[in-house]
């Protein structure tokens, strides 16, 4: 046994309880995803679907002109084998609109306005459907900080971010998602022959074991080197888990009163609720 | 002792007091048709837990009109809930009242403020300084806030003042859902065997009433017990979901156990506070 391999029963349990809780509170009933046709929007998905009864789940398809046909074909398997709602909302004309006017050709650039636009979307579908919008962030991509600010990581809860890509995996069979969307190999699919692996310059089973040991463990390099990682990739990632930290956090305020939103207004979400 | 009590499992909303109130009304007018002698709630039952700078608002000063009203009802009925209290000494204290025939007979304030990782108790809150007895109509009884049960000397001082039962209410939060030896959740698993553990070395009945529900994403866990002064789980909740257990606490089982095993005969207070002189004595030098 792994310290990666979780009881799936019990936090398919917890995360039902979280959504059903952190969503009915706000006085909302049902609740959208974006889907990408990966594995982790599929496993948000799955889990609303039994939160909230798979009528009360919308799954957005949002593709640009060059996402793979394949992502749409494993995001309608998702929404078949789940029977949730679905829509298709076509980002090209949006994204052209500024990426063409303003001829951007780097392709990070470009990666990161499809994944505001798909933002822009869903938080618009959210108002007229009466949903909230569920996160899809898993903790080794939260760590990691591969994402994009404002575009995949916005949400209104995630359920996913305690969990590492592997457990979002092993979640993945036990909610009997289908194999299609388990088996292939994670991609962003923001441009073509992507792959996060590829991207990363490491796998997830590398990062993950070591992204435990170091946050959840919180081993030192010494004992991470001990461990049997290479020193190199220890400082490699604890490098990007601190250089992203901007991401996983609100805006910087400036503190210049006696009390201040984010520094000592302190109050929580479900304040009254 | 021979009481009937009902462990009330609920879902607080945090800073809602009126709502919480009804929560509590329906519960206690419930367990009344039921003849249940004792309805007990959860820590911090009448306002949520993770209040940060709320608890200044939530915060009921004794004369309290909800606390008077929780005073009306406890005739005939006895009730234990959580609750933050604006102290005489304008100190705001993580607070349990024991309500019984129509006054606040007791109030136990946490003294062990849980200060790490997710929690920030210390910086909300101040510290109780005693544990004193109950003395019920219904047996002797001590509260440990939640945290509080996690200090032996807290179950041990009960132990000497020979309470029958230990009332633990609490708001943990469920976490660890690692693959082990056992099933379920890593940080219930550590809870029941402690408090197996101490109803068994201090011979007592031990009431576990804790919270269900989530806050900005923080699961609490439930899983209420009651556990035999054998150590031994004479029932339970279920994990997560609210819920509520009527149970039995009477003084054979007490007895029984305290004469199969007579560590109560065999204490040692005297040797204890005469160590501890030395221990304490020690360490100032």
């Amino acid at each position: 046994m792994s310290r990666l391999d979780i009881q799936c029963d019990l936090v398919e349990q917890l995360l039902v309880r979280f959504l059903r809780s952190e969503v009915g509170k706000f006085g909302f009933q049902r609740v959208l995803v974006g889907l990408s046709g990966g594995v982790d929007s599929a496993v948000s998905a799955a889990l609303c679907a039994r939160a909230f009864g798979p009528r009360n789940v919308l799954g957005l398809r949002l593709p640009y002109k060059s996402s793979s046909p394949a992502s749409e074909a494993d995001a309608l398997a998702v929404v078949a084998a789940l029977g949730i709602e679905t829509r298709k909302v076509d980002i090209s004309a949006m994204v052209d609109g500024y990426v063409m006017q303003q001829d951007i050709a780097d392709r990070v650039r470009r990666g990161n306005v499809m994944a505001r636009a798909r933002m822009i979307v869903l938080y618009d579908v959210s108002a007229e459907w009466r949903a909230l919008v569920i996160g899809t962030s898993n903790k080794t991509e939260l760590l990691l900080g591969y994402s994009t600010q404002f575009g995949d990581s916005a949400s209104a809860l995630n359920p996913l971010g305690d969990l590492y890509k592997q457990q979002v995996f092993q979640l993945a069979r036990h909610l009997g998602l289908p194999a299609r969307v388990i088996e292939k190999t994670p991609s962003a699919d923001l441009f073509e022959g992507q792959t996060d692996e590829g991207e990363l310059g490491f796998t997830y089973a590398e990062a993950d074991a070591l992204l435990e040991r170091m946050v959840d463990q919180r081993l030192g390099e010494e004992e991470l080197v001990a461990a049997g990682f290479a020193r190199d990739f220890v400082r490699r990632i604890a490098g990007r888990v601190a250089s992203s930290q901007y991401k996983r956090l609100p805006p910087i305020i400036a503190k210049i009163s006696d009390r201040t939103v984010n520094h000592d207004f302190r109050y929580l979400r479900s304040w009254g609720h | 002792m021979n009481c009937r009590v009902l462990l009330a499992q609920i879902e607080p909303t945090l800073g809602n007091l009126s709502a919480n109130l009804e929560l509590h009304f329906a519960e206690i007018e419930n367990a009344r048709k039921r003849k249940i002698d004792l309805v007990l709630f959860p820590e911090l039952s009448l306002s949520g837990y993770f209040l940060r700078d709320q608890v200044a608002e939530a915060a009921l000063p004794g004369e309290h009109p909800v606390l008077a009203e929780l005073c009306q009802r406890s005739r005939g009925i006895s009730i234990g809930a959580g609750f933050v209290e604006r102290g005489s000494d304008g100190r705001l204290y993580n607070s349990y009242g024991f309500f019984e025939d129509g006054r606040l007979l007791h109030v136990h304030r946490k003294v062990f403020l849980v200060t790490y990782g997710m929690f920030d108790d210390a910086r909300d809150f101040a510290p109780g300084e005693q544990f004193q007895v109950i003395e019920s109509r219904h047996g002797r009884f001590g509260v440990l806030i939640c945290e509080d049960m996690w200090h032996v000397e807290a179950g041990y001082l009960h132990f000497l003042s020979n309470v029958d039962a230990l009332i633990v209410p609490s708001a943990s939060p469920g976490r660890g859902v690692i693959q082990d030896e056992e099933p379920g959740m890593r940080s219930v698993r550590a809870w029941s065997r402690l408090q197996d553990a101490l109803a068994l070395v201090f011979q007592i009945w031990l009431v576990y009433v804790n919270r269900v529900g989530s806050e900005d994403g923080v699961i609490f866990a439930g899983g209420s017990r009651l556990v035999d002064p054998f150590g031994c789980e004479a029932a339970a909740l279920a994990t997560l979901e609210p819920g509520r257990l009527e149970v039995a606490l009477e003084s054979q089982t007490l007895h029984r156990a305290r004469l199969a095993m007579p560590l109560r005969r065999d204490a040692k207070g005297w040797l204890v506070q005469r160590e501890l002189g030395r221990i304490l004595g020690q360490q100032n030098t």
